[in-house]
Parts: structure tokens; sequence; C-alpha cells
């Protein structure tokens, strides 16, 4: 039962990392979208798991309140407030090109094990060894998206998706945390969501483009 | 008691404010709950120098001294920058939905920094730091103008990036805690089992929370938003990010760094120092060159911020120091913000270049603007001089005298150029065509002015025992002695 389902747990890790990757290189906004639809919902599939092998009940509030912050809530949000934004809008310059930005992400990948490694020795929990590497790389593959994306929405799921690395990690090294981080994660991701979607609206309406990337008018020389 | 109602006061008047209701009237209330949280915030920095720590309820909040010292400033500069803003014509210029959200949003902004200093769970100081960058995003993107809008872009996502790279540095403590039998995750369980946690998790969460929390702080390399908001927020805006809010996200790092110091990890310190000499380096040759008032503002405060960081690294002595150094900047770059925002206003621009002549133009504003100028680079009249003095005695008594002799140096540095700036705008012939109008200061503004001049004049001659014992007692909460 146990090892059963500790390799479906290592399936859903692998297929978490898969579409991190995903986030960094796909142009279409509502496709980025989507994917970080798909990978909220690994997150908690994650959750589940490891509530079931582990009996921590904490882990099953933690993946309902993914469920409802992520799935349901922050598409419906981003809807609201950037319909025009969001429906077929593609990203047309992007700083790399997607091998170079593809060849990064595995770079980082691999950064991501490095760095987990003295840190599982330290403290062996269950599930860490796949929890915690994986988790920093889509720590360290959201940031990415978030430096080279210039599209608002792009780096707004970028945003998105370094949040979910930090819960996938957090699922193996604080599985009995308090409702109440629950609570507030969530909380967070709804506001930082209403207020990055309002900004980009009020960006389009006054620069015209959403493109927040070439924004460069404040710097110290003129 | 005293610690939820602080937190209720701001909380409440943001609700009654975003009820329909004439601007006057907005103000006025926004003013009022201003002044009742001073109030509140004595009466607890009162009770904290007596007992060293007041516990609220259900072991969510509590309040020793760095926090008692914290919600004392953010009370005191929210009282100043409402009554400067009770001056401003919200609903005006700027777009009608920008003036009706002005004073709701400015409350909640008021009451994430308080919550921030005054939980005692972290994952209540988290979402409080997270929610000070999301309630005020909108009050930096206040004048709707392309460089606000880019300016508040910049600094929603980046510093979320922060607050997100802060959160896996709790999680990773909470590991730690676990790890080492303690269930609660709180600053007080922090403190009691750091030395019994497995070393890389600390060294790894303290160096995440720094690197994130930096970010919000406005330490160098991780700065890059902060010029930008800082100068394109209005003046009461600029006060409260530049004053406090900046202090409050290096009070969570400050807050983890004493138990690290504590738990024999040398590393944390020098991390410190070497993070703070940084943004002094950074902010001393970027002071040289800038062309905006408000930009000058800003990289003062990641000097000031950077100041801090050197202080809390040489640790012993040097706290009080950084104590101190955390009050007067609080004090100087608020009422720094609010002199640009009357002086951007008499002379319609903040660029250095269009501010000229002002000592013949308008005496007072000039006077204004030198006392700023002398109030933010540390010179003798004024508490960052003392403060600056404290954190050089506090190093040379440890011997620290590599360090100490940059933090001189690279201090002298922003001082010329702080100096040099402000000579141009008070004594160079102003060119025809940029008169200014002397009866365009409104009669709030002055009455700010006045209100934020007080304490940093009094703190620079000399400090009443109570602040002494204040500082004293955040000097502990940051593991040195008095």
């Amino acid at each position: 039962m146990l090892v059963w389902l500790h390799s479906f747990e290592a399936l859903i890790a692998g297929l978490f990392l898969l579409v991190a990757i995903g986030i960094v290189a796909i142009r279409q906004m509502q496709a980025l979208l989507r994917l970080f639809v798909i990978q909220s919902l690994l997150l908690a599939s994650g959750a589940t798991l490891i509530s079931l092998a582990t009996g921590s009940p904490h882990l099953l509030g933690v993946a309902a309140v993914t469920v409802i912050a992520k799935v349901a809530m922050v598409p419906w949000l981003l809807r609201r407030t950037v319909r025009r934004e969001l429906y077929g809008r593609r990203e047309v310059v992007q700083v790399l090109n997607v091998p170079s930005a593809l060849l990064i992400a595995a770079a980082l990948s691999l950064l991501a094990y490095l760095v987990a490694g003295p840190l599982i020795e330290a403290a062996p929990v269950p599930f860490v060894r796949t929890q915690l590497p994986i988790g920093i790389a889509g720590i360290l593959l959201g940031g990415y998206t978030v430096t080279v994306r210039r599209e608002a929405l792009a780096q707004l799921v970028g945003l998105l998706a370094l949040e979910n690395g930090v819960f996938f990690a957090a699922l193996a090294i604080a599985p009995d945390l308090s409702v109440l981080a629950e609570l507030a994660a969530a909380f967070d991701v709804v506001v930082v969501t209403l207020v990055v979607g309002l900004l980009t609206r009020r960006i389009h309406e006054r620069v015209g483009d959403t493109s927040v990337g070439v924004l460069a008018a404040l710097r110290e020389s003129d | 008691m005293s610690i939820p109602l602080l937190l209720a006061v701001p909380l409440l008047t943001a609700c009654v404010v975003a009820l329909p209701m004439s601007l006057r009237l907005r103000s006025l209330l926004s003013v009022g709950s201003a002044g009742l949280v001073l109030v509140l915030a004595v009466h607890l920095a009162f009770a904290v120098t007596g007992a060293g720590r007041v516990a609220g309820p259900l072991g969510l909040l509590a309040c020793e001294g760095l926090g008692a010292l914290l919600a004392l400033l953010t009370a005191f500069v929210s009282l100043c920058a409402s009554l400067f803003a009770s001056g401003m014509p919200l609903g005006g210029a700027g777009g009608s939905v920008n003036g009706r959200a002005f004073h709701p949003l400015f409350q909640l902004f008021v009451a994430s920094i308080l919550t921030v200093v005054l939980s005692e769970h972290l994952a209540l100081t988290w979402v409080a730091l997270a929610m000070t960058t999301l309630f005020s995003a909108f009050l930096v993107a206040y004048y709707d103008t392309p460089e606000a809008l880019e300016a508040a872009w910049k600094y929603v996502v980046l510093t979320t990036v922060g607050a997100v790279v802060v959160l896996l540095g709790l999680l990773m403590l909470y590991w730690g805690l676990t790890a080492s039998g303690e269930h609660s995750f709180t600053w007080g369980a922090v403190a009691e089992a750091a030395p019994r946690m497995p070393r890389p998790i600390l060294w790894t969460s303290f160096l995440l929370v720094l690197v994130g929390a930096g970010t919000k702080a406005g330490v160098a390399p991780m700065h890059t938003w902060l010029p930008d908001a800082h100068s394109q927020a209005p003046a009461p805006v600029c006060a409260l990010l530049s004053g406090v809010e900046t202090s409050s996200a290096l009070y969570v790092v400050l807050r983890l760094a004493a138990p690290l110091a504590g738990a024999g990890i040398g590393g944390a310190r020098t991390a410190l120092l070497v993070f703070g000499l940084g943004s002094l380096l950074l902010a001393a040759l970027v002071l040289v060159q800038v062309r905006d008032l408000k930009r000058l503002l800003a990289y003062s405060t990641v000097e000031h911020m950077g100041i801090v960081l050197v202080a809390a690294g040489l640790g012993g002595a040097a706290s009080f120091g950084a104590a101190f150094q955390l009050l007067a900047h609080a004090l100087a770059k608020s009422f720094a913000f609010l002199t640009a925002g009357t002086v951007g206003r008499a002379c319609a621009s903040h660029s250095i270049r269009d501010i000229r002549g002002l000592a013949s133009s308008s005496p007072w504003l000039g006077l204004t603007l030198l006392l700023a100028a002398l109030g933010i680079t540390g010179a003798p009249p004024t508490a960052v001089f003392l403060s600056e003095i404290a954190i050089v005695r506090g190093g040379l008594g440890q011997g620290a005298y590599l360090v100490v002799g940059a933090l001189v140096v690279l201090v002298v540095v922003a001082f010329c150029a702080v100096l040099h700036h402000v000579h141009a705008m008070l004594f160079a012939p102003s060119e025809p065509g940029a008169a200014i109008a002397a009866g365009a200061v409104p009669r709030s503004f002055v009455g700010a002015l006045v209100l934020a001049a007080i304490p940093l004049l009094v703190l620079g001659l000399s400090l009443p025992g109570w602040v002494q014992d204040l500082l004293a007692r955040a000097a502990a909460s940051l593991g040195g002695g008095g």
C-alpha cells in the first residue's frame, strides 16, 4: 500500500515539474492559465496522497483550500478583471527563445537537487526526497518565468507557480502546519490575483499594452 | 487587551471610510483614527518598557521591545501622513475611483504594518507582510500615470516574489522546529528551539528570509523597485512606505537573526554585514547622481536600511544603535517625504533641476528642506546623528575597525552627495518662469510638517528616559545588551 502511494507520489512530482517547465515556455495566455490550474490540481492530489500515507488530516485541508483558491477562484477572478487580455493573447517577443529557455529550465531543476541534498540529510522526513527538490525546482522555474516573461499575465502565472512550488515542498517539510497558515496563503493568492489583475487592466487602459517587461520609463539617467 | 484594539482601530476605520461620505469627513475620520492608534501605541510602549513583553489573545499576538518601537513609529508616521493627506485634493485630478479608495487602503496598509510587528504566530506575520504590498499597490499607483503604474507593477511583482521566498524560509523554519520537537509556529518557539535545530535548515531558512524580506526592505541588490515606487507614490504614502514599511520587513529579518546568533551561527552576523555594507555602497554611489528629489530620498532609505543591517550585524552594544537608527530613520524620512511633497506642490515638479533658489523665493520651505536634508544624512541637531554615533561607538567597542571605517566613509559620501543636491535647490539662481506660488501650501501640510519635526529635533538633542528604556528593550530583542 505504502510503496504504491510512494511511486504514485513520485509520478505526481514528475508531472508537477513538467508543468512548471511548460509555464516557462508556453506563449498562449489561455494555455498558460490552464497549465497553472493543472499544476494546482497536481498539488492538491499530492496533498491528498501524502495525507493518506501519513494519516495527517491537515493536508486534506491543504488540498481543499488549494482547489477552492487556485482552481476555482483565481481563474474566475482573472476572467472578471482582465477578460480582453486573457483571451487569444499571444506573447510575441520573449527575452529568450524556447530552446534556450528549456535548457535553462533543466539547469535550474538540477540546481534544485543540489540545494535540497544537504537539507534532506539534516532532517529526513517522509516524502521529503521527492517533494523538496521538485518544490525548489518549481520555485526557481516560477522565479525564472517572472524574470523572462514580458506579458503581465505570464508574470502573474509565474508568481502563482512560484507559490505552488513552495507549497509542494511544504507538503513534506510542514505536513502538520496549522490551518491558519493554509488560510493565510490562500488569502494571499486571491488578493495577489485581484491586485495584479486590476493593475493589468489599469495598465492596459492607460498604456494601451500589457507588455510590462518593456516598461522602462523610470531610471536614474535620462 | 491593547494589542487587538490597536489592530482593530485601523481595520474598523477602513470599513467605515469605505462607505459613501464626503471627503472632509473621510479625512477627519482617518486623522482621528491615527490619533487613537498613536495613543494606544504609546500605552503599549509603556507597558512593554515595564514588563518586557505583552501577550495578546490565543497566542496569535504579542509584543516585545522591537515590535513596540515599530508600532509606535508606525502610529506616529501614519498620524503625520493622514494629516498631510487631508490637504490633498483626493478625488480631484487623481480620478474619483482612486480618491474614494485612498483612505480605506491607507488604513488597511497601516493595519497590515502593525500586524507584522505585533503578531506572535509566524503565519500571521507572513500574511501581514505580504498584505503590506498588496494594500499599498494602488496607493503607489494613485496618480494613474504610466510611470506610477510601472512603479506599482514592479513593486507588486518583486516584493510578492520576496514574500514567497520568505514563506519558503518560514516553512523551513517550521521543519526545523518540528525536527527539534517543537510544534508551535511562534517567535517564542523559534527563539527557544533555535539551538536544537538542524544547522543547515536553520541557516538556509535565515538566508531565504534575509533575501525575501530584504527585497521588501529595499536591501541591495534587491532594491530595484524601491526608488520607483517611493518616488511615484503620493507624499503621505511615501512617508509610510519609506519610513516604516521597509523597517517592518527588516523587523522579520532582525527577529530571526537574534536566535541564530544565539545558536552560535556566526554566519548570520556576517551576512547582515555584507548586505548592509553593500546597500550603503550602492546608495552612496547613486546618491551622487540622482536627478529627482524623491528618488534621492528613496536611495537614502536604501542607505539607512544598510546602516541598520550593519548595526545589527555588529551586535552587542551596536544593537542599541540599530534600534535607535530605526527610530531616527522613521522620523527623518517621513518628515523628508512630506517636505518633498510640499516642495513638489509649490514648484510643480520633483526634479532637482527644476527646484532652484528655494532659500530666497520661499525661506520657510527652504529651511524645511534643509532640516529634512540634515535629518536624513545625520547632521548634528537631528536624531540620525545620535543613532549613527551610537552604532559607531558600539562597533569600535568591539574592535570592528574595518566595518566601522567603511560605514563612516560611506555615510560621509552620502552626506556630501545629499547636501550638494540640496545646496543647489536652495541657493542656485532660479530660472525665469519657475516662480513659486507661495500661498499654494495648504494648512494641513504645514501642520503635518510641524508635528513631524518635533520628535526629530527633540530626540536629536537628548533622549527622554522612557525612549531610552524602549530602545534598550528593542535592543534586547535584537539579541544585544543595553
